[in-house]
């Protein structure tokens, strides 16, 4: 990216005077890792100069609350030299391409110790005036768990179990409808009589503010709860309790009684009462 | 009966004011340098200032329990009003009991999970703040609430 970005201020610039060259190097500002695993410390350069093979790349580090720091890798000549003296050895590697301007190096096994700065100095001949750059490494036990992911996976699962209760309620209220209103328009022949004389019979309880509308839809009491007995024995709930419209009961309600024609005196009173 | 209307709303709502009180105010533990959890941890040494709180499991716990208590007394005090106009005569508010009582048991375990854990991050000087006693009392106001809502017939 980097590297891109550098290249189109090439092509936009022009060719800058050669008084204006510096080598400039990029590593990260600040890498966070956890004990005992590794990390890719990252190095890179812009030049206006071709790479040459006489790049060099050398690394140093400065403890935390150290004042001076040591010299832990060196890449020249086409070699790479890692530390094999200080606190790194056998620790590090170099990963890096420096044919496409890639100084990185890897340490492995973190530690405590390991917190400080390191720098990365970079040169390309005949560039070599520039400025090294510094990155800091933090050591961590273990990475916290970001605040309100647990809470929001917890919440998240309760809500929709309540959710899939509440569909799958209306979902098996919406099948028995659908029996109860094929099963008494079997038995309409039969107790046409004592049906029309149950309804006329029962008539809603005035509640307070409930629009007529609501009451339209709901199923008479009567059969239903002979065919919730017999049928189901679930539990007492799906019976007494007409509490929210059965929105869906009505198309099916309609449906069926389209396809039953010969009986649209079931209809008229189910939809009027 | 309008009086026992207002009495059984009185005490749902007492136990929803105490639930809100319990979960927003981040005072479940008080020392001589400030207090802290749920959601902040407030020093009072240089200055009143404040921390966003530890992101330990156990805590975010406990913020998920009570804030779904909270959810459920609501839904529990909307469905109370769904049912006193579309329940027929007689019938029982199953539903709002239901969910009140499920409420008191989410504040109930909320309370719990924090007694048991806390003593991992809260030091020993430290003792239990205001919003975890109200957390307490709010349990049983709404698991009564919800009791009554279960017993309760539907008359006129």
């Amino acid at each position: 990216m980097l590297t891109f970005l550098a290249l189109a201020s090439v092509v936009l610039l022009g060719i800058v005077p050669e008084q204006s060259q510096a080598i400039m190097i990029y590593t990260g500002w600040e890498r966070h890792a956890l004990v005992g695993g590794d990390i890719r410390l990252s190095c890179s350069f812009f030049s206006w100069r071709w790479t040459s093979e006489e790049v060099t790349f050398s690394w140093t580090y400065r403890p935390d609350g150290a004042r001076d720091s040591i010299s832990i890798f060196h890449y020249t000549g086409g070699e790479a030299y890692v530390d094999n003296k200080g606190p790194f050895r056998d620790r590090l590697e170099f990963v890096g391409n420096p044919g496409r301007r890639d100084g990185s190096i890897l340490i492995k096994n973190l530690d405590y110790n390991d917190n400080g700065t390191f720098t990365c100095d970079a040169k390309n001949p005949p560039d070599i005036v520039g400025r090294p750059s510094s990155v800091r490494l933090l050591v961590f036990e273990k990475v916290p768990i970001q605040a309100g992911v647990i809470t929001g996976a917890i919440i998240g699962v309760v809500l929709g179990l309540l959710v899939l209760i509440v569909v799958i309620y209306y979902l098996m209220r919406f099948l028995v409808a659908r029996r109860v209103f094929s099963l008494s328009v079997s038995k309409h022949g039969k107790k046409k009589k004592e049906g029309s004389q149950q309804r006329q019979l029962w008539t809603p309880p005035p509640s307070l503010a409930t629009p007529s509308p609501k009451r339209t839809v709901s199923l008479p009491p009567h059969p239903s709860l002979s065919v919730c007995l017999t049928l189901l024995l679930l539990n007492v709930f799906f019976c007494p309790l007409h509490t929210a419209p059965p929105v869906l009961l009505t198309p099916s309600l309609i449906l069926s009684s389209l396809t039953h024609q010969s009986h649209p005196s079931i209809s008229l009173t189910l939809l009027s009462s | 009966m309008l009086l026992l209307l207002l009495g059984i709303i009185l005490l749902h709502v007492a136990g929803l004011v105490l639930l809100f009180v319990s979960t927003i105010v981040s005072v479940w533990t008080t020392g001589e340098t400030g207090t802290a959890d749920l959601w902040l941890n407030c020093t009072t040494d240089g200055g009143y200032h404040c921390n966003p709180g530890s992101s330990g499991e156990w805590i975010q716990a406990v913020q998920a329990v009570m804030i779904l208590s909270i959810i459920f007394s609501c839904l529990s005090l909307f469905l109370f009003f769904c049912q006193l106009f579309t329940l027929q005569k007689g019938g029982r508010f199953f539903l709002t009991g239901t969910f009140q009582i499920l409420a008191s048991l989410f504040v109930m375990s909320g309370a719990i999970i924090y007694t048991v854990m806390s003593p991992q991050w809260v030091p020993g000087t430290d003792r239990f703040g205001y919003s975890y006693i109200l957390a307490w009392v709010a349990f049983p106001l709404a698991l009564i609430s919800g009791l009554i809502y279960v017993i309760l017939r539907k008359r006129e």
